[in-house]
């Protein structure tokens, strides 16, 4: 059981490239992220954030660099989970997408029943149960997915524009369910461009402009001192090019 | 088979002979679909999520033999069992059993061939999350054949409709014996050929009728699992 007590924290990017068909997504990123508070991954469209958050779950490998989870450069995703811009649903119901979740996870078979029903209780979806999930609506998806990230009790929890989607009400309701998770000692990795969403959820703050990490900085520094000029535009809400 | 009665009349009367025909050809083509199944899909899903060379080869292959000439088909399994043949031995040929082999290999191509570009269409769309989640090789191929089963099942289908509609390898490895290996298409060719045309057209009718209840059944289950799955 040795593996389960090896921590995929700090993930460190060192000087890490990321490159495919011509363009460059990421360049000569190098960035640490420690246990805490949220880490919110900001920056304009095309800035590179879900390139950052796939490197950082292991889905994709860098053209240059290394990325290492805990100082190993090799590490099951077991400790991770992403929800990704669109989340994908299984052709089945609600409750099966998160009982896959907990199987794939190693979850023993017969507790996942009512851990299952746990885990929709958190995210308000009890009632949606038996539906088949590709019928509901994106802000319903998106509750579905983190319930199914959080099946596999992430020590990271890597989430992109999750609530790019949703109304006030259920982007309130669901970054509640994302301070729970960090508050109970998860590490959220969150991209977001929604400035007030990062002054209430962000311990610091990764600011990035066309595939480069412009500045990271806690988050009163971030706002209170950006260092940068693109960040001082980006935080006026001028557009960052 | 009594010449002047109408097929409809043999199907009023209960006729043994037209039954047992029936029965013999719906055990011949569903068996066929099953066996093609049971290879076809799991290979159609491997080869849906491997890369190897000669991968492109066997697909464009795979997806010629679609169309596959059943004499063709029969002729082959004909040599591999006849007297002389490397099967010989086993005393198959002019039986249900070389039947079934026959159309299995018919139909094969088609189950795979379809359940390859069903797979790989869904696996673009699951590949992240299936990645992200560790979901190894064995629990992919399981995952993408249950989550494709709407489509995987016409795919059966389309199996089912070319094994039950074909005359080619069934008269060439059954040899159409009355009463042991005549089927209903088998049945339709020799009354045509007899000039029987009346009996011949009512079993055409009845083979049609039986396709559509089996497409309608199927697509019933269809409907209704897609209403509860999604
Ligand atoms: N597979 C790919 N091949 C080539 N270029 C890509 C690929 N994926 C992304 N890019 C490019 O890399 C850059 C960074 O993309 P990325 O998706 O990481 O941005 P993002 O910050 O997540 O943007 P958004 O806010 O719109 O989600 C973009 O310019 C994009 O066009
Ligand atoms: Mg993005």
């Amino acid at each position: 059981m040795m593996r389960a007590l090896l921590s995929d924290l700090p993930l460190v990017f060192d000087r890490v490239s990321l490159r495919a068909g011509g363009t460059t997504m990421l360049n000569r990123v190098s960035l640490t992220i420690r246990p805490g508070a949220p880490t919110l991954v900001v920056g304009p469209n095309g800035s590179g954030k879900t390139s950052l958050l796939r490197l950082c779950m292991g889905l994709d490998a860098p053209s240059e660099g290394t990325v290492s989870w805990g100082g190993r450069t090799q590490s099951r995703q077991t400790r991770r989970a992403i929800l990704f811009q669109e989340p994908m649903m299984l052709r089945r119901s609600v409750a099966a997408n998160i009982a896959y979740g907990l199987a794939q996870a190693g979850y023993p078979r017969n507790r996942r029943a009512a851990r299952t029903e746990e885990l929709l209780d958190r995210v308000g979806l009890l009632e949606l149960a038996d539906r088949p999930a590709r019928r509901l609506s994106g802000g319903e998806q998106q509750r579905v997915a983190i319930a199914r990230a959080l099946a596999r009790e992430p020590e990271i929890l890597l989430l992109d524009e999750p609530t790019a989607s949703l109304d006030p009400a259920a982007t309130r309701h669901f970054e509640a369910i994302v301070l729970a998770a960090a508050q109970s000692g998860t590490k959220v990795v969150m991209a977001s461009h929604d400035l007030g969403q990062v002054r209430r959820l962000a311990g610091d703050v990764v600011f990035m402009v066309r595939g480069c990490v412009c500045e990271q900085a806690s988050a009163g520094d971030f706002f209170e001192h950006p260092t940068t000029p693109e960040a001082a535009a980006f935080i006026r809400g001028d557009l960052v090019l | 088979m009594p010449e002047s009665l109408s097929a409809w009349e043999l199907i009023a009367s209960g006729d043994a002979t037209l039954f047992a025909i029936v029965r013999l050809s719906l055990v011949v083509s569903l068996s066929a679909v099953a066996i093609a199944g049971l290879i076809g899909l799991p290979l159609g899903a491997v080869l849906a999520l491997t890369r190897f060379p000669g991968r492109t080869a066997l697909v464009v292959t795979l997806n010629g033999f679609m169309g596959l000439p059943p004499v063709v088909v029969g002729l082959t399994v004909y040599l591999l069992l006849s007297r002389s043949g490397p099967l010989g031995e086993l005393g198959l040929l002019f039986t249900p059993i070389a039947m079934i082999i026959a159309q299995s290999l018919l139909v094969l191509p088609i189950v795979a061939a379809l359940t390859r570009q069903t797979i790989e269409d869904l696996w673009s769309e699951y590949r992240d999350e299936l990645t992200a989640m560790g979901v190894g090789p064995s629990g992919r191929v399981a995952t993408l054949l249950w989550d494709g089963r709407f489509s995987l099942i016409t795919a059966m289908l389309a199996g089912f409709g070319r094994a039950a509609a074909e005359v080619g390898t069934v008269m060439i490895v059954g040899g159409n014996i009355e009463g042991f290996t005549r089927t209903m298409t088998t049945a339709i060719a020799l009354e045509t050929s007899k000039g029987n045309l009346p009996l011949a057209m009512g079993l055409g009718l009845v083979l049609i009728s039986l396709i559509l209840v089996i497409n309608a059944a199927a697509w019933g289950v269809r409907v209704w699992s897609e209403q509860r799955a999604g």
